[in-house]
C-alpha cells in the first residue's frame, strides 16, 4: 500500500502526486520509473518518477489522464492510497558534463524531462529548456523548470502562451543561430520525440528520447516493451528508458504502442460511464490495510 | 468403501493386481474453453484404492527418486489408514507445497519412475496420492503447522518468492531463523502465478499454501526488485540482514531472432502467460490488463516444453479458432511432460511436428498476419543427446497465423548479479554456485533454482531451495564460510 500524501492538479487533466514509497524515494536517481498498479483488478502502468524526497520517504509523480488507469488515478487524492507501486525501474539518465544540454518537454513530457534537466543543471551545463503545449493553459512546471533552466522557451501550438509553434521549430532556430549544442534530450509524444531525433540527425546532435512503451512486469521478463534500435531488439524496461534518438525505429514503436487500441478505448468508455466500480475497488484495498481480513485480492471477479 | 474394493490386510500378489486409479478430468470438450482446473484429484475411494497398490518395501526407492526426500512410503501408508491429516503433516515435513508439486511435478521421471511396481506394472500414482492428501488438508481446514524452533535472532533475506524461495523460507523459518521473502511482482509465487495456468494450478491453491507460511511466520514483501529497489549489499550492510539467498528464476525471454519478430501480435511465452495468469487478461474487461482478443483467430505456439502447452491451451481457452503448436522436432523429442502433450491433443491443439518459423509477416499497421515455415527432418545427435533438426530445402510454406507465442526458453536475468559486483556468474550469466553448499563466491549470499541451473522444474528448484536452507542454517550456527565455488 502506497498512501498518496498530496495531490493537485497543474493543468486540466494533469495531476501532481506526492507518495509515499521510501524505498524508492532513496534509491531513485533521474530518469528512471515506476509501475503502478491502483487496485486488484488493476493493469501495471509504467510511470516517469518526476522527483523524490529521501528524507520525507516520497516520490513525485506527474500524470496526464489519458486512458482508463491515468484517468482514475487522477481522481485519487490524499489520502487514498495505491495499491501497487514498484521501482525505481530503468537506467538512470546519463548525466555528464556535456556543456550546452538542450532538454525538451511536450506536453506532459515536460513533467519527466524536469528531473534530468535538474540533474544536467547540478552537473554544471549549460541548461536551455524547451517547454512546447498545445495552449497556455497545459504548460506545466514553468517556474520549476525556470529555476534550473539558463534559457527557458516555451511554445504553444495555439500561439496562446509563449512563441507560436512547436518545440522543434526552436530547436531549428538555435541550430541555425550557429549555437553549439552538445546534447539534446527530447521527452514527449513519439512524434515529436522523432521530429527533435530527425532536426538534430543531419547535424550529428547527440540526441537521447525516453520511450513509453507497452510495460507490464517492468523487470525484463516479459519482453512486451521491446524495441528496435540500430544495435537490435532491446527492452526499453531494462535497455532504457532512455535510448540514442538517432538509433530508433520510431515507426515500429509507435505502431507497437497501437496493439490494445481497442481494448484500451472500451475499457475509458465503460469506465468513464460508471466510474464508480473502480473507485470502489481503491477503497476496497484502503479498507484491507486497516482491516486485514477484508483480502481485496478475493474479490470475486 | 464398495464391495469390488479389496480389504487390507493384501497379499502382494492381490496389490499388484489392483489397477492404477485414473485421475478424473474435465471432459476435454468442455474444458478446451474453461479456466478451471483439467485434472479433478481423486476420491476417498480412488486414493485409498492406489494406496493399497503399494508394496511398502523394505528399501522404498521411490523415496531417492524425490528430490526433496518425501517420505513416500510413509504418507502411503497412513493414507491406508485412513490418517489423511496425518499423511499430509508427514509429507510437509519435506515439502511445504504438497498442493502444488501433487500438480506440477514430473512424477513419472522422479518418485514414480522408481517405484518397484514399475518394472511389471504401473507405479503407484505417488502424485495423486500426493495431491489428494494436500487437498484433503486444506479442505478440512485443519492444516498441521510445523512447530518453529526457538527463535536464533538470525535474519535471512529470501530473493524471489518461486518454489526455490518458498521451500527454502519453510526450511529455514522451522529452524528458528527470521525469514523475508522478497518479490518484484505484485503477487506471491513467482512462475506458480505468473507462469503455469490456472487449468493446471489453480492461484487460489498457491495463495493458500502461501497463507500457511505466513501463518508459520515468514513475512512476504512484494514490490521490492532486489537490485534496483534495494541491493544485496544493501540488505546486508544497512538491513541487518545476516543471510540473503537468490532464487529469481531465470526470467529473460528468448527470442527467434527471425524477420517479423515485433510485429503486433508476436509474444514471447512470459508476456502471453503473465497478461493472463498473473494479471488476468482472459477477464478483460472486468480486469484492466488486456491480451490480443484470440477470439476466432488463427494461434501458433512455437516450442515443445511445458511453457508452449501451456501456452497453446491457455490459446485455446482464449478462443482461438485453431490453436497450433510448432515444434522443431518430432514429438519423441519433445520436452514436455507426456499428461501435457495429451491434453492439449485431446484439447484440439495441432500439433505442426518438425516444422520451424523462419518469418513472421504483417500488414501494413504491422499486425502479424501469417507465419512462413519451413520442414525439418532430424539429423545426428546433438549435445543434448537429441537428434539435430535441419531444415528440408524447398519445403517452405505459409500459414494464415495472428498470434504468435514464441516458447523456447528463458536465461538469465542479470538484475541481481549486475548490481552485485562480487557475485561470480557463469559464461552464460548464471549465477556460480556450489552445487551441494549452494555457496556462491559472495559470503553470506547462496544461490540455487534456475538462476544458477537455469530453466527446469518446480520440483528440482524446490529441491536446490530445502539444499540451500540445510546450508545456510549450518553456516548461521557455525559462523563458517570455508568454501568458495570455483
Amino acid at each position: 500500500m502506497f498512501p498518496i500524501i498530496d495531490a493537485e492538479f497543474l493543468a486540466p487533466d494533469v495531476k501532481r502526486f506526492v507518495i509515499e514509497a521510501p524505498r524508492v524515494a532513496k534509491k531513485r536517481k533521474a530518469g528512471q520509473f515506476v509501475i503502478v498498479r491502483l487496485h486488484a483488478h488493476g493493469e501495471r502502468i509504467p510511470l516517469t518518477i518526476a522527483d523524490s524526497d529521501p528524507e520525507k520517504g516520497t516520490v513525485t509523480l506527474i500524470v496526464q489522464g489519458i486512458g482508463k488507469t491515468t484517468k482514475l488515478l487522477n481522481m485519487l487524492g490524499a489520502g487514498d492510497t495505491i495499491l501497487d507501486l514498484v521501482g525505481p525501474l530503468g537506467k538512470p539518465s546519463d548525466i555528464e558534463l556535456y556543456g550546452t544540454v538542450v532538454v525538451m518537454g511536450g506536453g506532459v513530457g515536460a513533467a519527466i524531462a524536469y528531473p534530468t534537466a535538474k540533474a544536467m543543471k547540478e552537473a554544471g551545463n549549460h541548461v536551455i529548456s524547451i517547454v512546447g503545449a498545445r495552449n497556455k493553459e497545459l504548460v506545466i512546471l514553468e517556474q520549476e523548470i525556470s529555476a534550473i533552466s539558463d534559457e527557458l522557451l516555451i511554445t504553444t501550438d495555439d500561439g496562446t502562451y509563449g512563441l507560436k509553434g512547436f518545440v522543434t521549430d526552436q530547436l531549428k532556430a538555435l541550430i541555425e543561430s550557429g549555437r553549439q549544442i552538445d546534447l539534446v534530450l527530447a521527452i514527449g509524444p513519439p512524434r515529436m520525440m522523432q521530429a527533435v531525433a530527425e532536426t538534430t540527425r543531419p547535424h550529428k546532435i547527440k540526441t537521447v528520447v525516453s520511450l513509453n512503451s507497452v510495460m507490464v512486469d517492468g523487470t525484463g521478463m516479459c519482453g512486451g516493451c521491446r524495441v528496435l534500435t540500430t544495435q537490435g531488439t532491446q527492452f526499453a524496461c531494462v535497455d532504457g528508458p532512455e535510448f540514442d534518438a538517432h538509433q530508433v525505429d520510431f515507426e515500429l514503436l509507435i505502431r507497437r504502442n497501437r496493439t490494445y487500441l481497442k481494448q484500451e478505448s472500451d475499457a475509458l468508455q465503460r469506465f468513464l460511464e460508471q466510474p464508480e466500480r473502480d473507485l470502489d475497488l481503491v477503497r476496497e484495498c484502503r479498507l484491507e490495510q486497516k482491516h486485514p481480513e477484508v483480502r481485496c485480492e478475493a474479490h470475486p471477479s | 468403501m464398495s464391495a469390488n474394493t479389496p480389504t487390507p490386510p493384501l497379499s502382494n500378489k492381490e496389490r499388484v493386481k489392483i489397477p492404477r486409479q485414473h485421475m478424473p478430468e474435465q471432459d476435454a470438450d468442455r474444458r478446451r474453453r474453461n479456466f478451471e482446473e483439467v485434472n479433478q484429484g481423486l476420491t476417498v475411494l480412488g486414493a485409498t484404492t492406489e494406496a493399497l497398490r503399494c508394496l511398502a518395501c523394505t528399501t522404498p526407492k521411490c523415496i531417492a527418486g524425490c528430490p526433496v526426500g518425501v517420505k513416500v512410503k510413509d504418507f502411503v501408508a497412513l493414507i491406508v489408514a485412513g490418517e489423511y491429516l496425518k499423511a499430509a503433516a508427514k509429507i510437509r515435513e519435506d515439502n511445504i507445497l504438497p498442493a502444488i508439486t501433487g500438480r506440477v511435478c514430473p512424477q513419472e521421471t522422479q518418485c514414480e519412475e522408481c517405484c518397484i511396481l514399475g518394472n511389471k506394472f504401473e507405479p503407484v500414482g505417488i502424485g495423486y496420492l500426493e495431491r489428494f492428501v494436500a487437498d484433503y488438508e486444506r479442505e478440512s481446514g485443519q492444516i498441521g503447522l510445523p512447530v518453529n524452533a526457538p527463535s536464533t535472532g538470525k535474519k535471512v533475506a529470501i530473493v524471489g518468492s518461486g518454489p526455490a524461495g518458498l521451500s527454502a523460507a519453510g526450511d529455514l523459518v522451522q529452524k528458528g531463523h527470521q525469514v523475508t521473502v522478497f518479490e518484484a511482482l505484485h503477487k506471491i509465487g513467482g512462475v506458480l502465478v505468473y507462469g503455469i495456468p490456472e487449468f493446471r494450478m489453480p492461484k487460489d491453491i498457491v495463495r493458500r499454501e502461501v497463507d500457511v507460511m505466513r501463518a508459520m511466520g515468514v513475512d512476504f514483501q512484494t514490490n521490492v526488485v532486489i537490485g534496483k529497489t534495494v541491493t544485496i549489499d544493501e540488505l546486508m550492510n544497512e538491513e541487518g540482514y545476516d543471510v540473503v539467498f537468490v532464487a529469481t528464476g531465470a526470467g529473460l525471454p528468448k527470442f527467434m531472432g527471425v524477420p517479423g519478430e515485433n510485429l503486433n501480435g508476436v509474444y514471447s511465452a512470459n508476456e502471453f502467460l503473465t497478461r493472463v495468469n498473473l494479471m488476468r487478461a482472459n477477464d478483460f474487461p472486468e480486469y484492466d490488463e488486456p491480451v490480443y482478443d484470440c477470439r476466432g483467430k488463427d494461434v501458433a505456439v512455437i516450442g515443445g516444453g511445458n511453457t508452449a502447452m501451456d501456452a497453446v491451451r491457455t490459446a485455446s481457452r482464449l478462443g482461438a479458432k485453431t490453436s497450433y503448436l510448432i515444434y522443431r522436432r518430432s514429438e519423441v523429442e519433445m520436452p514436455a511432460r507426456a499428461e501435457e502433450v495429451k491434453h492439449a491433443k485431446e484439447e484440439g491443439i495441432t500439433f505442426l511436428c518438425l516444422t520451424n518459423p523462419v518469418a513472421f509477416l504483417g500488414n501494413k499497421e504491422s499486425f502479424l498476419e501469417s507465419v512462413r515455415c519451413i520442414k525439418m527432418e532430424l539429423g545426428e545427435p546433438d549435445a543434448s543427446g537429441r537428434r539435430s533438426p535441419k531444415p528440408v530445402p524447398g519445403s517452405e510454406f505459409e500459414l494464415p497465423i495472428q498470434v504468435v507465442i514464441i516458447a523456447l526458453g528463458t536465461e538469465a536475468n542479470p538484475l541481481v548479479q549486475s548490481t552485485t559486483p562480487d557475485l561470480k556468474t557463469t559464461r552464460k550469466g548464471y549465477i556460480a554456485a556450489d552445487p551441494e553448499t549452494m555457496k556462491t563466491s559472495k559470503r553470506g549470499v547462496f544461490a540455487g533454482g534456475d538462476i544458477v541451473t537455469g530453466a527446469a522444474t518446480v520440483i528440482l528448484a524446490m529441491g536446490a531451495g530445502r539444499k540451500a536452507a540445510a546450508s545456510i542454517d549450518q553456516y548461521l550456527q557455525s559462523g563458517e564460510w570455508d568454501e568458495a565455488p570455483n
